[in-house]
């Protein structure tokens, strides 16, 4: 008999939110009760609070080589990207009305265009390959005299696959097409040089690398014109009003000093980490697969996909033993729908249901990735064995053709 | 989003499996949409010479909620006559769980279903045996 390891508490869904770091927090908790004024005000609380703010916006646009005014202050990656795409092309809607985007974006960018385009504008949507990466050329050959925007995020928040967005922008300042990366998923974790990467708009979120929910910030290249999404006291250079939030933003500009600083020690384990996990995962599992590219990939991210199970019960089983992961699967969406990135992979929607996304942060140990490949291999062997579906039967599912004896599902 | 009475089934499903000599098999599912669920009976007669429902089995591929009303439609029918158990309505199976989430109602409450056909399996086998003699 094998010994039963003493239970633990693991968090690896780092790619959907992370810890707020405790000198984060600390730097925040002044600008809540003591220094609460509003940047806007000419007393000596509102100068307080602008100049911490002023502080904290050098802070974040040092992290990816930018003018601190070229940083815009927003709600998070959601709100940036709106504003982003929206903005823009409402800007020039008169004489460019056409975007190019990817598959797999996340929603942010995808049903912003799908808004757009019941509004008139002109959508192209290009795919990616089975690693899950957009072809340059692509976007190349579906730039025409009406395209305004390029939109292709830089990591993807499921498979985690890094895209070419040098090449990409570096096409679109040729053909002088204006460049929106989604970086949500890679500022912190990724070194980004903006002037280095030909980008005119880039979205962040402080929540993805150890800040405060409900802040984030759109990089808009200087001299770029776009309109605001959200009209009011013309606040942040008149692209987005609002009363900034300061213990947020104090918070944002801290996390990404210490993302700055300590780049190159967490990366070191973060690579050590995941590679141990994939590596790991794939040999003691059999029928097991990892979703995305093995080397353009983020270094906090592994993908799998598991033969005959699905994802959902997985995910719960998983929690039990107190491991949180997430899933692609259409079971745990309130759409029901497969998710779109592994569709896009051109998986079957059998295949993507057994899906399970694990994200490390620079709190995972690798006492915990021990835990987890002790612990998911008994798990999945567990739903396996009480699963009609095996090696030798799987084929005779087709996708669609079994009466399904349900009613209607979206 | 899952009742407790759900989850209790998830946690500690009874009788998932399968049963090796089993005297009728329903299969039901599509795996387009996650739930597979084979369900495997034995039946016997009680000492009133009525059929029973001696044991059940299920299989499933799918979901919490799919796994949980397998769990429990087979707590619901061991032991009932088969026409007790052709009576039960995935509504049952639904009510003795406290209830599930509304998208999960159509897609993974499959298992009354399942039960339904495994006893058609049963019938339509005992239907050609007496044929034959």
């Amino acid at each position: 008999m094998y010994e039963e390891i003493e239970k633990m508490k693991v968090y690896m869904d780092n790619a959907a939110t992370t810890r707020v770091d405790d000198e984060v927090f600390e730097e925040m908790k002044p600008y809540f009760t003591e220094k609460y004024g509003n940047a806007s005000s000419l007393h000596s609380f509102g100068q307080e609070a602008h100049e911490i703010m002023e502080i904290s916006r050098e802070k974040i646009a040092k992290l990816i080589n930018a003018e601190p005014k070229e940083i815009i202050f927003t709600s998070g990656g959601s709100e940036s990207d709106n504003m982003a795409i929206k903005g823009i092309m409402w800007k020039n809607k008169d004489k460019r009305d056409h975007i190019i985007t990817s598959k797999i974006e996340h929603p942010a960018v995808l049903r912003t265009c799908e808004f757009l385009e019941k509004h008139g504008f002109d959508i192209t949507y290009v795919g990616v390959d089975k690693n899950g990466l957009v072809n340059p050329k692509e976007i190349e050959d579906a730039i025409t005299d009406k395209t305004n925007l390029v939109s292709i995020m830089h990591a993807n928040n499921e498979i985690g696959t890094i895209q070419p967005i040098e090449e990409i922008g570096k096409i679109c300042k040729e053909k002088k097409v204006i460049f929106h990366t989604d970086a949500v998923q890679t500022v912190g974790k990724v070194p980004i040089d903006v002037k280095r990467l030909d980008v005119d708009l880039l979205s962040a979120s402080s929540h993805k690398l150890h800040g405060p929910k409900g802040v984030g910030f759109l990089y808009v290249r200087k001299g770029l014109q776009i309109d605001a999404l959200i009209h009011g006291g013309g606040h942040e250079s008149g692209k987005r009003s609002g009363t900034e939030n300061i213990p947020g933003i104090v918070g944002f500009g801290k996390a990404c000093e210490m993302a700055m600083d300590e780049m190159e020690k967490r990366n070191k384990k973060l690579i050590m980490l995941r590679e141990k996990l994939i590596n790991c995962v794939l040999e003691k599992i059999p029928k097991s697969y990892l979703n995305g590219d093995k080397e353009k990939r983020l270094l906090n991210n592994a993908h799998f996909r598991f033969d005959y199970i699905e994802g959902e019960a997985l995910l719960l089983r998983l929690d039990m033993e107190g491991i949180a992961g997430s899933t692609g699967s259409a079971c745990s969406t309130k759409s029901l729908k497969p998710s779109h990135v592994l569709m896009a992979l051109g998986l079957s929607p059998v295949q993507s249901h057994g899906s399970l996304r694990l994200t490390l942060s620079k709190y995972n140990t690798e006492a915990e990735v021990d835990y987890v490949l002790e612990k998911l291999p008994k798990v999945i062997m567990d739903l396996r064995s009480i699963s009609p579906l095996n090696d030798t039967n799987i084929d005779d599912f087709p996708d669609e053709d079994i009466n399904h004896g349900a009613g209607e599902y979206e | 989003m899952y009742s407790e009475k759900v989850m209790e089934h998830f946690k500690n499903p009874h009788n998932l499996g399968e049963i090796k000599d089993a005297d009728g098999i329903g299969k039901i599912g599509n795996p387009t949409c996650g739930d597979i669920m084979w369900c495997y009976i034995k039946v016997r007669k009680n000492e009133k010479g009525k059929e029973i429902l001696k044991d059940i089995k299920v299989k499933t591929f799918g979901c919490v909620a799919a796994i949980a009303t397998s769990s429990m439609i087979t707590d619901l029918a061991m032991g009932r006559t088969l026409e007790e158990a052709k009576k039960l309505t995935k509504d049952n199976v639904k009510d003795a769980l406290q209830g599930l989430p509304k998208i999960k109602v159509h897609c993974s409450n499959l298992a009354a279903d399942a039960l339904h056909k495994a006893i058609e399996d049963y019938e339509n086998k005992k239907k050609k045996d007496n044929q034959k003699n």
